[in-house]
C-alpha cells in the first residue's frame, strides 16, 4: 500500500521543519560568533571575525583542544577494538550468557550520564586515583564502548555465518578466519563505530564534568564560560568545534563510500 | 562448531565486560555503600545509619525527584507524538530522503549538547534571535522566553529527539506490510489499523525509544541550568550540589540511588519484553 501523494508532501514538509528547528540554535551561535560587539544583541549591527582571531590565538583554547583530542583519540581506538570483539559476542556467537551480556551492554546507555560521572568520581577517590584527562577516558569508555559494540553488532547481524563456516571447513584456523573473513566483513561497521566514538567523545560534556579533575575539555570550558555570564569567545569556539566535527564526519562518510565502491568493484578484478 | 562458538563468545565478551565491570558496576556498588553512611563522611569506614534517606524525605529533596520524573514523563509523551509521524515517514514513505534525514539528525548529535542549548539561549533570550528581530522589525518586543518550566521542557524535547526518533522508526519498520494490508482488506479503518496493528507490532521500538528519552531526561542537568535558569531544581542538580558545594557525599549518593532505582526498575522491566536480536536486524 503506497501512501497518498498529499500525505507524502505533508510528511516531507514536517521533516524539513524539524530539521530546521534542529539546526536553528547553530544559526544563532553562528551569527553571534561574527558579531563585533562584546555584549550580543540581535539583530547584529556590526560583523567582524576578530573573535575568531582571538580564539585561534588563545593558549587556553589550544590546551583544552589538545586535551579533548587526546581523550577522543584513545577512546576511539579502545572502542573500535572492544566493539569489534564485543559485537561478535553480542550478535554472532551463541553462548550461554549472551542474553545477560546484551543487557550489560545496554545498561550504561540507559543511564543518566551526570550520575555516572559522579559515581566514577567517588570510585576514583576510593581507589586513591587523582582525576585527570586519563580518568575521563575511562568515563567516556563506559558510555561509548557499548555504543560502539552496538554499531558493529548491527553489521554483525547482517552477515552470513556460512562464510565463516566455509573457511573453517577448508581448514582455516580460528585466528585465520577472524583475520581473513570476519574482520574484513565487519570493517565498515568498525570504521563507523570509530567515527561515532571520536565524535561522541569530542562533544561529550556530562561525563567529563566530574572526571577530568584539574584538566578541562573543550565542552567543559565552554560550559564554565556560559554559566559565568556571557563571554564573546563562547560562540566562536563553539562554531570552531562544530566545524571540526562536521569536517571529520564528511571525511568519514567519503572514506565509507570509497570502501563501498572498492568492495563493489573488488571481486570482478580478482 | 557449537563448542568453538561458545568459547569465543565468552572470550570476545571479555574486553567490554572488563571495562563495564571496573568502571560501571564497581562504581555503582561504591555509591550504594556510600549512600548508607552518616552525613558528610568521605570514606566508608563508618557504621551505616541510612540517615541520608531520612534527609531526602525530611528536607524536601523528594520534590526535585518528582520534578525530574514529571519533566521526563512529559518530555517522553511529547516526543512520542512529535516523532511518530516523522518515524512513520522514515520507515514507510520517504525512500531515499530517509538517508538524508538520518545523516542530518545524526550530525546534530555530534554537536556538544551544551553548544546547542547555548544556541537556544541566544535564540530565545531577550534581545536574542527571535525577540531582537521582532523588535527591530515591528517595534514590539516581549520579555524573552527563557527561565521557566516550558523552556526546560522544550530543551529536553529538543536534545532527546534523536533518541526517540531512531528506535521508533526501527519499530515501525518491523510492522509487516502484509499485516497492514490484510487489516485494510478485512475492512479496518485507518484508526483501527493504527491502534490494533501498528502500535502493538511497533511496541519494541516504542519501548526502547521511550525508555531512552525518559531515562536520559530524568538525569538531565544542562537544560534546567541553561534554559530554566533554576526555575526548577532537578534531581541531577541536587546531586551535583551535594557532591560539590555541600561536600555531602552520602546525601549525593543516596539521591543518586533513588534515581538509579527508579530508572533501573523501568529499564529492566521494559527491556525484558524486547527481542534485541529482532530490533537490531537479525537475519531470519
Amino acid at each position: 500500500m503506497t501512501p497518498a501523494r498529499s500525505t507524502r508532501i505533508v510528511l516531507v514538509l514536517y521533516a524539513l521543519v524539524v530539521i530546521a528547528i534542529l539546526y536553528l540554535p547553530l544559526v544563532s551561535v553562528g551569527f553571534a560568533s561574527v558579531s563585533r560587539a562584546r555584549y550580543l544583541t540581535f539583530p547584529i549591527a556590526d560583523y567582524s571575525f576578530r573573535w575568531y582571531a582571538e580564539a585561534l590565538a588563545s593558549e587556553t583554547v589550544r590546551a583544552n583542544t589538545l586535551i579533548s583530542l587526546r581523550i577522543a583519540a584513545v577512546v576511539t581506538v579502545v572502542s573500535m577494538v572492544a566493539g569489534f570483539f564485543g559485537a561478535l559476542a553480542f550478535a554472532r556467537y551463541q553462548w550461554r550468557y549472551r542474553p545477560l551480556f546484551q543487557k550489560l551492554i545496554l545498561l550504561p546507555i540507559f543511564f543518566p550520564q551526570a550520575v555516572l560521572g559522579l559515581a566514577l568520581l567517588i570510585w576514583f577517590n576510593a581507589l586513591g586515583i587523582t582525576p585527570s584527562w586519563k580518568t575521563a577516558i575511562v568515563a567516556h569508555l563506559v558510555w561509548i564502548a557499548p555504543i560502539a559494540t552496538l554499531i558493529v553488532a548491527i553489521r554483525a547481524y547482517s552477515f552470513d555465518p556460512a562464510l565463516e563456516e566455509a573457511a573453517r571447513d577448508m581448514g582455516a584456523s580460528t585466528f585465520t578466519v577472524l583475520r581473513e573473513v570476519t574482520l574484513p566483513l565487519l570493517m565498515p561497521g568498525v570504521v563507523s563505530a570509530g567515527l561515532f566514538a571520536f565524535l561522541l567523545s569530542w562533544g561529550n560534556f556530562p561525563l567529563s564534568l566530574f572526571t577530568t579533575g584539574a584538566d578541562a575539555t573543550l565542552p567543559e570550558w565552554l560550559y564554565a564560560r556560559m554559566v559565568s555570564g556571557y563571554a564573546p569567545l563562547v560562540p566562536t569556539v563553539g562554531m570552531l568545534s562544530v566545524a571540526a566535527s562536521f569536517v571529520l564526519l564528511l571525511a568519514g562518510l567519503a572514506l565509507h563510500r570509497a570502501f563501498a565502491r572498492r568492495r563493489a568493484r573488488g571481486p570482478a578484478e580478482e | 562448531m557449537e563448542r568453538i562458538d561458545r568459547r569465543l563468545g565468552l572470550l570476545f565478551a571479555l574486553p567490554v565486560s572488563a571495562i563495564l565491570a571496573g568502571a560501571f558496576l564497581a562504581p555503582l556498588l561504591v555509591v550504594a555503600i556510600f549512600s548508607t553512611m552518616p552525613q558528610k563522611v568521605f570514606d566508608f569506614l563508618h557504621w551505616p545509619d541510612f540517615s541520608s534517606y531520612r534527609v531526602i524525605l525530611e528536607q524536601g529533596y523528594w520534590r526535585s525527584i518528582l520534578w525530574s520524573l514529571g519533566l521526563a514523563f512529559t518530555a517522553t509523551a511529547l516526543l512520542l507524538v512529535i516523532c511518530w509521524p516523522l518515524a512513520y515517514g522514515m520507515a514507510r514513505v520517504f525512500g531515499r530522503f530517509t538517508l538524508v534525514l538520518t545523516v542530518l539528525v545524526v550530525m546534530s548529535l555530534f554537536v556538544s549538547e551544551n553548544i546547542r542549548l547555548f544556541g537556544w539561549f541566544l535564540t530565545l533570550m531577550k534581545g536574542g534571535l527571535i525577540e531582537g528581530h521582532l523588535r527591530a522589525w515591528f517595534g514590539q518586543g516581549f520579555e524573552g522566553l527563557l527561565f521557566n518550566v516550558p523552556a526546560i521542557l522544550f530543551g529536553l524535547v529538543y536534545v532527546y529527539l534523536p533518541f526517540m526518533l531512531f528506535p521508533l522508526a526501527q519499530g515501525i519498520a518491523m510492522v509487516p506490510d502484509d499485516a497492514r494490508a490484510a487489516a485494510f482488506d478485512l475492512g479496518a479503518s485507518r484508526w483501527q489499523v493504527f491502534t490494533q496493528i501498528e502500535l502493538p507490532l511497533a511496541a519494541p521500538g516504542i519501548m526502547v525509544g521511550s525508555l531512552l528519552t525518559f531515562v536520559l531526561s530524568a538525569g538531565a542537568i544542562a537544560e534546567a541550568k541553561l534554559l530554566g535558569g533554576r526555575a526548577v531544581i532537578v534531581i541531577a542538580d541536587d546531586i551535583e550540589t551535594a557532591f560539590t558545594f555541600a561536600q555531602n557525599w552520602p546525601l549525593g549518593s543516596a539521591l543518586s540511588m533513588v534515581l538509579i532505582a527508579v530508572v533501573g526498575t523501568l529499564v529492566i522491566l521494559g527491556l525484558r519484553r524486547v527481542d534485541l536480536d529482532a530490533i537490531m536486524g537479525r537475519r531470519r
